[in-house]
Formats: structure tokens, C-alpha cells, sequence
């Protein structure tokens, strides 16, 4: 079983890119759960969302408290929560920034395993707005395979209907970039 | 084929209520709640669903509205949380004494005081002797499966009474997860028609609803009484055609791992899922334990419970809700009064974790279980205590 807990902000899309990666898994026959940090939903304010995926049936309702993977939307979270927190020991983290990793590993201490991608830029690229829900998909599935690329187009078209083609785009360009 | 699709859990239950072409839903929205009832209002404004979507302006009102359609025979179809529940209170008496069968999800939520929106049990165990069928699920899957099961339960002339399932809030009701729908033509193997047995109307007049005078209140509550009972038979005859058709099992009583288990854990819900791992965990570690959960806690199934329970020296009981000023919480208290007097009685112990969306963890199992062996083996413990209470 694999577990994920992406960081954003209220509002940055944190909750729909868990549940776009669920549904993209259930779809390629996998199991997965996908779960907000429940609550009031602030805009602006630090959330968590939590995808589990496996090859068998899921049997647990905790909270996930080691990720194997931590997705980081909004690069100013790293300054107010350690990301790192409870990562599985070979864990990865995989980050929103214009830096590159060296100088995030330095300013913040990170000593996992961390691919970067400057998704802000590529989302402004696609859709014209600093939302990189989608486009961070890109960089988790080039760095953890955990499903087909292919295998989210079905699920973005449901979720975005006519602006699923810009999210892709963005999705794909992330997916050739990550580092 | 029934379709194996990532769903809401919460949009799950609204197309079980669907798939069974429910003609009137009344309800209120309230979180953890909303989705259902947003998602049944677009159901039948996408002209998916024909039914009438009544808006209301309480719980009062909807549950009032729902013994009202139900009582001119339409099928009905509602839900809440909470303090929406508690709203419903003293309506949902009525609904058993008129015979409607209602049905209702209940998306488990902790009741204020202070003000939580999150998951516990505290609303359904205050409402736990209003007379209604009541059933648990522990996952997405389940909570389709028991509104279906519901419907032919509530609906069987033999029963004739309210429904509710519940759910627990947030930790199951918001959760994405694969579940395989049955659509409207597969459900109707299940569920037929409903055919009222007595409907209001004004060509036949009848009274529902009359003064139970002191000469006949007595009677009235036999009545209800005897039915809510011998519901039993038709709950789980009910779940026997259900995996007749589709192939999924449902008891009264689940265990998990119970063979050759000496300590056993009791719990309700969607934190059962979470127990089996710890289950797992601890069968690792050679601690011979094994799982009971209560899928059907209203008729309490006392045969089905006694059964199971045969030959378990330790039980560790867990509640999601306090009873103040009780001997433990109500599940525990049920537990023990079941088992009063009967030969070979297990030692049991009474938990109470989880409340208000406190996450419950295997650990917090695993120290529930060494605590329950450790109190069985001293004589003595406490009546009942909470786990993983804060100390500073």
C-alpha cells in the first residue's frame, strides 16, 4: 500500500488532486481511498488531502501518518509546516518550486528523497492561474509511476469537462519536467 | 454487471436511494449530511430520479414530511446527523407506531456541547429507543448495500417499520473509494413495489395517527415492541437473497479472525476496517484476538451475539459515545447486560475512544486489548475509561 498526503492552501485544488488520483487507480482496477483533512474549509489557509492506493482491499480508517510520498502544491507551506513529518523512512517528497533542489534542501533542511518542478510557471503557462493541482500530478506520476498518465485523462475530463484539455497539457508538461 | 466505479461514499448513498426509485425525499441539509441530500435534490432535478424533492425548513419538518408521504404509501427516503437527528426527535417516535417505512441514512456526527462537526456516535445512541430498524456500515460498498436492504426490510409487510443506516461521518461519508453499483433494472430483482397495507385516503378514510388512550397506549407500545423484534427474521432473510443476487454476505454479528480467539474487540462502524488491521497486527505478535462487530443493533441481536461470544474469556468493548453518569457507554452496557448470568460469562471491559473525530488508531486497539487481558487477569479494573485522553 502506498500513501500520499499532498500540502496546499484552502482552495488550491489540494483535495480534488487526491481524488483525481483515486479515482484514475480505482479505474486501472486498483484500490484507493481518497480523504480531505476533514473540516471547515478555509481559503488561504494550510490544508492536507490523503490518497491511499493498493493491489488489495484497504482496511483502515486512520489518518495517514507516514506517507511514502508528500506532494507540496504552494512552495510558501515549507516556511509554516514541516512537510517531512512522519515520511516513511525512503519516503519522497516532491515539491512546487523555482528553486532547485539543492538550495531548498539547504533552506529548509530536507534530507528525503525530492524531485522539484517549477509547476507554478507551467500552470500559468496552461490555465493563466497559480493553481498547480493538476499540473503536480504530472511530476508525482513521473517519479512514483503509481498509476498510467493515461490513466487521468478519464477523471480530468469528468472533473474539468471543456478546460480538461489545459489541465492535461499542464499535467503532461510537468510530467516531462520534474526533476 | 454491476459497475465498479470511484465514488463519494455520501453520492454512494444517494444513488442506492436512486437505484430503488424512491418517490419522496424530505430532508435538511446538514454536515457531514450535505452531499447526500445535494446530490438526490440534483438526482431529481436532472430528471434522473422521479420523485418529489420537498425542501423543508428543519428536520422537524422533513421527518414530519416523510411520515406523511409515507403514510399515503410512497417511498421515502431521508437523512441527517446530529443535531439535525435530535431536531427529528420526538417525530421519529411516531413513525414506527404509524407502520411507515421510512428510510434513513444517518451520517454519524458528535452532538454539541462543545460544537463539533466531526464523527462519533453520540447522535444514534440517543436515539437508540425510538423504535426503528438500525444498521452500521463499514465502508462505501456496505453503505450502498444496507440503504438497498433497507428498502425490502422496512417495506415487508411482515415489518412495516422504519430505517435507519448510518455511516460514520467524514471518516467514511467523504471518502473516495471503489464501490460496484447495482443501477435501477438490477436492483429490481430486490426491491419490488412498494405495496402499502393502509394508506391515507380521502375516498377510504382511516385515522393514523390517533390518541393512544391509557386503555390502549399500553397495547400500541406491545405492539411496536413485538414487530421491531420478529424483524429480525426478515433483516436477515433480507441479507440471505441479497447474497443470493449479488453475491455480498451480510450478519447480524461480523467477526473477523474469532477462531481460537481468547480476547475479542467489539466495535460498531467504519473504524471496524481500522480494528481488523490491528486485529492483523496483533495475531503477528501471537495475541490470540479476534473482531465482533455490531452490523444490526437494533433488534439487538442477543441469540446471534450469545453465539459468537461462546467461548471468549476477554472482551474489550468500545463506544463511541459517553453515557454520563453511566456504568459505561451504551454499547458496553448492552454487552454486559447480555451476557448477565450466563454460564462461562467473559471478563468485559468498556472503552470509550474517538469522540468528536479524535482518529482512532490500531495502536489505540492494541492498547484496548492489553488492557481488557490485563484487568481479566487482576480481577479488576476500571468500570470503563477513556483512551487517549490528553493529560496536558
Amino acid at each position: 500500500m502506498i500513501e500520499i498526503r499532498v500540502h496546499g492552501r484552502g482552495g488550491q485544488g489540494a483535495v480534488t488532486s487526491t481524488e483525481l488520483i483515486a479515482l484514475a487507480a480505482i479505474n486501472e482496477g486498483k484500490y484507493a481511498q481518497a480523504f480531505p483533512s476533514f473540516g471547515p474549509e478555509r481559503r488561504g489557509a494550510p490544508v492536507m488531502a490523503f490518497v491511499r492506493i493498493s493491489d488489495a482491499p484497504i482496511r483502515t480508517r486512520e489518518r495517514v501518518y507516514n506517507p511514502d510520498i508528500v506532494v507540496v502544491l504552494d512552495p510558501t507551506i515549507l516556511k509554516i509546516v514541516d512537510v517531512t513529518a512522519g515520511l516513511k523512512k525512503n519516503g519522497m517528497v516532491i515539491l512546487n518550486t523555482s528553486k532547485d533542489e539543492k538550495e531548498v534542501r539547504k533552506a529548509f533542511g530536507i534530507k528525503a528523497k525530492m524531485a522539484v518542478v517549477d509547476a507554478t510557471d507551467i500552470a500559468m503557462k496552461h490555465l493563466g492561474r497559480p493553481i498547480t493541482n493538476t499540473t503536480m500530478l504530472g511530476a508525482l506520476i513521473k517519479t512514483t509511476g503509481i498509476v498510467d498518465i493515461k490513466s487521468m485523462e478519464r477523471p480530468l475530463k469528468g472533473r474539468f469537462g471543456r478546460i480538461a484539455e489545459i489541465n492535461i497539457n499542464a499535467m503532461q508538461q510537468a510530467y516531462k519536467q520534474t526533476q | 454487471m454491476p459497475k465498479r466505479v470511484g465514488i463519494e461514499v455520501s453520492l454512494a448513498a444517494s444513488e442506492a436511494a436512486c437505484a430503488v426509485d424512491s418517490d419522496v425525499i424530505a430532508a435538511y441539509p446538514i454536515t457531514p449530511q450535505t452531499h447526500i441530500v445535494e446530490h438526490l435534490s440534483e438526482l431529481v432535478a436532472d430528471g434522473k430520479l422521479d420523485a418529489e424533492f420537498i425542501p423543508v425548513e428543519s428536520e422537524h419538518s422533513a421527518m414530519s414530511v416523510c411520515i406523511g408521504s409515507s403514510a399515503v404509501g410512497a417511498r421515502t427516503f431521508t437523512a441527517s446527523s446530529a443535531q439535525g437527528l435530535a431536531l427529528m426527535h420526538e417525530i421519529l417516535f411516531i413513525a414506527p407506531a404509524l407502520r411507515t417505512p421510512i428510510v434513513m441514512a444517518v451520517v454519524n456526527r458528535a452532538m454539541s456541547g462543545p460544537i463539533s462537526i466531526w464523527n462519533d456516535h453520540s447522535d444514534i445512541m440517543a436515539e437508540r429507543d425510538v423504535g426503528w430498524i438500525q444498521t452500521f456500515a463499514e465502508n462505501g460498498q456496505e453503505v450502498f448495500d444496507l440503504i438497498i436492504h433497507a428498502f425490502r426490510v422496512a417495506e415487508d409487510p411482515k415489518v412495516l417499520l422504519p430505517v435507519m443506516v448510518n455511516l460514520d461521518g467524514f471518516t467514511l461519508s467523504h471518502v473516495i473509494e471503489p464501490i460496484e453499483m447495482l443501477n435501477a433494472r438490477e436492483v429490481r430483482r430486490y426491491i419490488k413495489p412498494y405495496k402499502p397495507q393502509m394508506v391515507l385516503d380521502p375516498k377510504h378514510p382511516v385515522t393514523m395517527g390517533a390518541v393512544g388512550v391509557p386503555e390502549v397506549y399500553t397495547e400500541a407500545k406491545q405492539q411496536i415492541e413485538s414487530v421491531l423484534r420478529a424483524s429480525k427474521k426478515v433483516v436477515v432473510s433480507a441479507w440471505k437473497e441479497f447474497a443470493r443476487l449479488y453475491g455480498r454476505t451480510y450478519r447480524p454479528i461480523e467477526t473477523y479472525r474469532t477462531k481460537g480467539a481468547e480476547v475479542v474487540l467489539m466495535t460498531m462502524g467504519s473504524v471496524s476496517e481500522t480494528a481488523m488491521t490491528a486485529v492483523d497486527k496483533m495475531r503477528d505478535k501471537e495475541i490470540a484476538v479476534g473482531l465482533m462487530r455490531f452490523r444490526l443493533w437494533r433488534p439487538f441481536p442477543l441469540e446471534e451475539f450469545r453465539r459468537a461470544v461462546k467461548g471468549v474469556k476477554v472482551l474489550a468493548v468500545l463506544d463511541r459515545a459517553i453515557s454520563y453518569g453511566a456504568q459505561g457507554g451504551p454499547v458496553f452496557m448492552e454487552v454486559r447486560s447480555a451476557l448477565y448470568g450466563q454460564a462461562g460469562q467473559p471478563n468485559i471491559s468498556g472503552f470509550v475512544a474517538g469522540l468528536g473525530g479524535r482518529d482512532i488508531t490500531t495502536d489505540m486497539f492494541e492498547e484496548m486489548v492489553k488492557k481488557a487481558i490485563r484487568y481479566a487477569k487482576k480481577g479488576k479494573g476500571p468500570t470503563y475509561e477513556l483512551i487517549g485522553v490528553r493529560e496536558k
